[in-house]
């Protein structure tokens, strides 16, 4: 058994490899793979400032926020709650606009403080939300995460009209790598710690995972870890909505997949989240650029049609068996 | 010894307990007996600090439970409640494995697998041990919560009607197991149960709550007498004697 799981990582891992280095080649300007050795100074340039940074993104807004939806899964003891539908997103985007209402000349320190903060606040309210919910069903919890979200979306939309800057919101609506270059993504290296530290108390969050009940019996501080986890996905949201934009599902799909092909025992399958997360952000991200060749569909386009079959399939599989 | 002084717990205007006083005696089975909603479970949730009292003191070996670290505490006494088990998809082995969480934070030694084993074959599910929690049924799962617990190999063992979900032979090997665990380990066992003949059968001491409060305390064949059980439970009962053991009928 352990033999075949490594034999699946190392096969995951090539995947990414190749992926991602097939996707440095795509893109408007044409540099091939038999180019490789004889690079003009123009497409280097495009290389190293547009192609690369956007991969990096990619994979880091891929791993960071499949590993959210994993965790927040873990502390609200429901498989359908994630970033997306638990208002953290939406809390990161009034964030954001609050900072820009605000503090116009701030800059990204402050947008991100900003955003991170009322995110943190709107999951900590979620949490309690979904505490005081008696009928605690796998559909209704997200349910309620949904319509607090859309609230917390109104509420900014209101502000937005408000202060005219609706045009400046549209940005964040939905997810797009393309505006991506060397100098603006820098910020969304913070997941990576996030992701190193999830990694660390994998053990502490699966637990979690077992109720709180559970969790005291087995000696857990259940409060202080549930608070570590808003804080880690926090900070995840908020690098990746400042940077790419709302990226939708994928904290969702993939600890869903991974759950049931792997369990959740999350120091075994947390790095299955991880490297399947990039994978499926990767290749939806190449169909968003080579779809309608040489336009580019934002991926949150394309994760959303991809990522809501997908979801769907999970509702009926999941329902049959709850 | 667990101490509990004076002990009150209401939410808002209900009150759950007034005023109870007990102590729980080393190396015993006490059952907890008494009607739906008498605080049966709300007692044991206080003991093990899974609810916080309104009032009164807890003591686990002369100290005050609410000063221990939670590692500490759980070295020393461990739970299990009715509703915790979630439908996560951990095998029997991992989550038996998790008992020991608080012994060796997730690094598990090799004394800490050989407990795990010993735990597993204990439950009879060795020949199960790889297969996922979601794929069992009732009675299975809960073994695998029970051989959890036995893993985590504390002194004092909190059990909140652990018969929920099995069928009788199941239920009897739980209870003489529990048995076991202190005749042969000395472990201080706080047992829920709601059917009273293995109450009988099984505890040292019977504690009888009704009303908020503590009706009747003390060894099981004193509690056990057709005027106390009617006015525990308000329900007819007879007492036979089968073997020199007691059983209570009253299912007619």
């Amino acid at each position: 058994m352990p033999q075949n799981s490594l034999l699946i990582r190392i096969f995951l891992i090539l995947a990414l490899f190749i992926l991602a280095f097939i996707s440095i080649f795509i893109g408007v300007r044409d540099i091939s793979f038999s180019d490789i050795n004889h690079l003009d100074d123009d497409d280097t340039l495009v290389i190293v400032v547009s192609r690369i940074p956007r991969l990096i993104s990619i994979l880091i807004a891929g791993v960071g926020m499949s590993v959210s939806g994993l965790i927040v899964q873990q502390i609200a003891l429901n498989k359908f709650v994630s970033p997306t539908t638990m208002g953290t997103l939406d809390a990161t985007k009034m964030g954001i606009l609050l900072s820009m209402i605000l503090f116009p000349a701030g800059g990204m320190l402050t947008k991100m403080t900003f955003s991170f903060f009322i995110a943190l606040l709107a999951s900590i309210i979620f949490l309690k939300i979904a505490a005081q919910i008696k009928y605690r069903s796998l559909i209704f919890v997200p349910l309620v995460g949904i319509v607090f979200g859309n609230i917390i979306a109104a509420i900014a939309t209101f502000f937005a009209y408000k202060y005219n800057v609706v045009q400046n919101m549209e940005g964040w609506l939905v997810g797009d790598f393309s505006y991506i270059i060397k100098g603006n993504y820098e910020i969304l290296y913070l997941a990576i710690p996030v992701v190193i530290i999830s990694y660390l108390y994998a053990h502490k969050f699966t637990i979690v995972g077992l109720g709180e009940d559970a969790a005291k019996s087995l000696g857990l501080n259940h409060k202080q870890i549930v608070y570590l986890g808003l804080f880690l996905i926090s900070i995840t949201a908020t690098v990746v909505v400042l940077t790419a934009g709302v990226i939708p599902f994928l904290g969702l799909i993939v600890p869903n997949i991974v759950s049931i092909l792997f369990g959740d025992n999350l120091k075994k399958t947390l790095p299955y989240t991880g490297l399947i997360g990039a994978i499926f952000l990767l290749v939806c991200d190449m169909i968003s650029r080579t779809i309608a060749f040489p336009y580019e569909v934002p991926i949150g386009l394309t994760v959303s049609i991809i990522g809501g079959v997908v979801f769907l399939g999970l509702v009926l599989k999941k329902v049959r068996y709850v | 010894m667990i101490e509990v002084k004076n002990v009150s717990k209401s939410y808002g205007e209900r009150v759950i307990l007034n005023d109870i006083s007990v102590s729980f005696p080393e190396g015993k089975i006490v059952a907890l007996i008494g009607g739906n909603g008498t605080g049966k479970s709300t007692l044991l949730s206080i003991i093990s600090r899974l609810v916080k009292k309104d009032e009164g003191e807890i003591n686990l070996l002369n100290q005050d439970v609410f000063e221990m670290t939670h590692r500490e505490f759980a070295k020393k006494l461990s739970i299990l409640k009715q509703a915790n088990h979630p439908n996560v998809r951990l095998t029997i082995r991992e989550l038996v494995a998790f008992g020991r969480f608080p012994h060796s934070q997730g690094r598990l030694t090799a004394t800490d697998e050989q407990k795990v084993d010993e735990g597993i074959s204990f439950m009879r599910l060795t020949d199960i041990q790889h297969n996922y929690l979601d794929e069992l049924s009732g009675g299975q799962r809960q073994r695998a919560f029970l051989a959890m617990l036995l893993v985590q190999d504390t002194d004092y063992i909190l059990l909140d009607e652990p018969l929920n979900n099995l069928d009788l032979r199941h239920s009897v090997d739980i209870m003489k197991t529990l048995r076991a665990l202190a005749d042969d380990f000395g472990k201080t066992i706080i047992v829920v149960v709601h059917d009273i003949n293995f109450a009988v059968s099984y505890a040292d001491y019977i504690v009888a709550l009704k009303n908020q409060k503590i009706l009747y305390y003390g060894p099981t064949a004193e509690i056990i007498q057709e005027d106390r059980l009617k006015e525990i439970f308000d329900l007819e009962m007879r007492i036979i004697s089968h073997d020199n053991c007691k059983y209570c009928i009253y299912f007619k």
